[in-house]
């Protein structure tokens, strides 16, 4: 059942504080790499960051591209265009095949 | 009456997902790795997995912390039943609440129902009770494993237990809100869900002649025990045959309905090319006028070679017993076939105790290693004639992987 929660909307504004609210959760260090900080921002707030290094590397960029659109249009992750282009080009370089 | 578990909730909570990490041995220790290191893998997933205990459970294959998804090593399925601690774990969304089982309340209605009705965790044990020995499978058990890879969580071959299930029949159940005549499926909910509103909440159905089937149950134990937190504390949905996506856990609502449901659980997702599977079972309200998918229903028939890892050394000549278990959607195993040379040739295997037809069934077969390779291979067949493919149907989300599987026993 679902947990409405403004404090949610702020949340996801604060990357800081998702990853912190799972703290004792082992933290999951991708590539560092430009597009790194959005992908944190963006991608860790309904599920770890384990989720992109399991699935990788055989993902072709056209792959990469509809798994963002998904998580955006499927699963309602708030992020804008140019963030979306921006994380969509970090997996396709450091996650895809 | 649920402690709702809100993000900010999590911080204790979290504790709740602390893990003891361990390194699983790489590549080389095959006892103890399972599956996280079948070279099938992604190589994303070889890296990522690692053993780790959520509380209450032991150290099992992590392929995610949040929502938790470990998958059970291979070594728990030398036995029929696998244990409760060792159980697999997998949830979709991250909100997941401790379940308190003397505020938990099951509510049933729907528009398919004569009237509402609530039970409460003490109405329900005082319901007449009855077992089921089944397997739960997730439907993308051994998706890892599809060649090309698809994406979603790359479970190898453990996502997957057999326990003896005690419990309250559905019919029973929805018989204290009665059902009308026209009731096409029984829809459902659990007490978790999504961390964000905007993501679809996990409901699920199943068809109405599914739903009063006499081993269709809502269980509060497990191997005779309550059930674990991460397997669905205090009840969840038992669906002996079908895929796991149908065995809702910590479950909270029951609704008889008079239409479809549509939600992006049922009509997206968890579906499969129609007529490319041989299901005997379909879930046909579900099934669009000239849609070319249908909803997963039961499991494929399928077995696992569980007495000796991949790779493994043994005695040249004497005699060995290989085995494992054998399972399928309900009908009955039959028969398995084992070969020790890859595939060419074939013997029967002995059957060991069966527990019903949902259950896992024990495989055993003898024979002489030779010096060098010993390429063992298993192969199961149900009572309506079933066997496994020899070549996987593709389909986007990876599910029923029914490959034999097979080993390698290296004799010196
Ligand atoms: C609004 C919530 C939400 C956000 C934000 C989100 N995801 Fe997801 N994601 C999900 C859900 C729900 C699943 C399905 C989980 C499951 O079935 O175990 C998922 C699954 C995945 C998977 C596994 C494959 C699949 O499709 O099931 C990948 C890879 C993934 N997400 C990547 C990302 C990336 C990259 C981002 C950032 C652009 C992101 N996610 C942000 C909700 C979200």
């Amino acid at each position: 059942m679902k947990t409405v929660c403004a404090l949610l909307a702020a949340a996801f504004a604060s990357a800081a504080l998702v990853t912190g609210a799972f703290a004792e959760e082992k933290p999951v260090e991708l590539k560092k790499a430009p597009g790194l900080d959005k992908v944190e921002a963006n991608c860790a707030a309904c599920h770890s960051l384990d989720y992109i290094q399991m699935n990788s590397p055989f993902p072709s960029a056209a792959m990469w591209d509809a798994e963002v659109a998904k998580m955006i249009k499927a699963y309602g992750a708030p992020i804008d265009d140019a963030d979306a282009k921006d994380i969509a080009a970090y997996l396709k370089k450091n996650y895809g095949s | 009456m649920i402690t709702r578990r809100h993000l900010m909730g999590s911080v204790g909570a979290g504790a709740a997902l602390a893990v003891t990490g361990l390194k699983l041995p790489f590549p080389d220790d095959a006892q103890a790795a399972g599956a996280a290191k079948e070279p099938g893998l992604p190589a994303g997933t070889r890296s990522e997995a690692v053993l780790g205990a959520l509380p209450g459970k032991k150290p099992l294959i992590k392929l995610s912390y949040r929502p938790p998804n470990y998958e059970t090593p291979i070594e728990y399925f030398r036995t029929p039943i696998t244990p409760n601690d060792a159980f697999f774990v997998r949830y979709h969304l991250s909100d997941i609440p401790e379940v308190d089982a003397n505020t938990w309340k099951l509510a049933i209605g729907g528009d398919g129902a004569e009237k509402q009705a609530e039970l409460t965790f003490n109405d329900l044990k005082a319901m007449p009770a009855t077992e089921v020995v089944a397997v739960n499978q997730c439907s993308g058990n051994r998706r890892g494993l599809f060649q090309p890879h698809v994406f979603g969580v790359e479970w190898g071959y453990g996502a997957m237990g057999c326990a003896r299930w005690k419990g309250v029949k559905l019919k029973d159940v929805l018989a204290k809100a009665g059902l009308k005549k026209d009731v096409v499926e029984i829809a459902y909910g659990g007490a978790d869900g999504p961390p964000f509103d905007k993501t679809p909440d996990f409901a699920k159905s199943i068809p109405s002649w599914k739903a009063l089937e006499e081993t269709t149950l809502i269980a509060y134990e497990m191997n005779g025990a309550p059930l674990p937190h991460f397997n669905g504390f205090p009840a969840r949905l038992i669906v002996p045959g079908w895929t796991g996506t149908y065995w809702m856990k910590h479950i909270v609502s029951l609704e008889a309905r008079t239409s479809p449901l549509h939600n992006f659980w049922m009509t997206s997702a968890y579906r499969v090319p129609l007529g490319k599977f041989p299901m005997a079972a379909r879930f046909t309200t579900q099934e669009a006028p000239g849609a070319t998918a249908t909803p997963i229903t039961e499991m494929v028939v399928n077995s696992l070679i569980t007495s000796h890892a991949d790779g493994a050394k043994v005695k040249r000549g004497g005699s060995l017993t290989v085995g494992g278990i054998a399972w399928d959607g309900g009908y009955g195993i039959a028969n398995v076939e084992v070969s020790t040379d890859g595939g060419k040739t074939w013997t029967a295997a002995k059957l060991g105790e069966n527990l019903g037809p949902y259950a896992f069934r024990p495989f055993s077969f003898a024979f002489a290693p030779k010096r060098g390779a010993n390429v063992i291979v298993a192969r199961a067949t149900n009572k309506i004639g079933q066997t496994q493919t020899t070549e996987l149907v593709p389909n986007g989300a990876g599910y029923h992987h029914n490959l034999p599987h097979r080993v390698t026993l290296n004799a010196a």
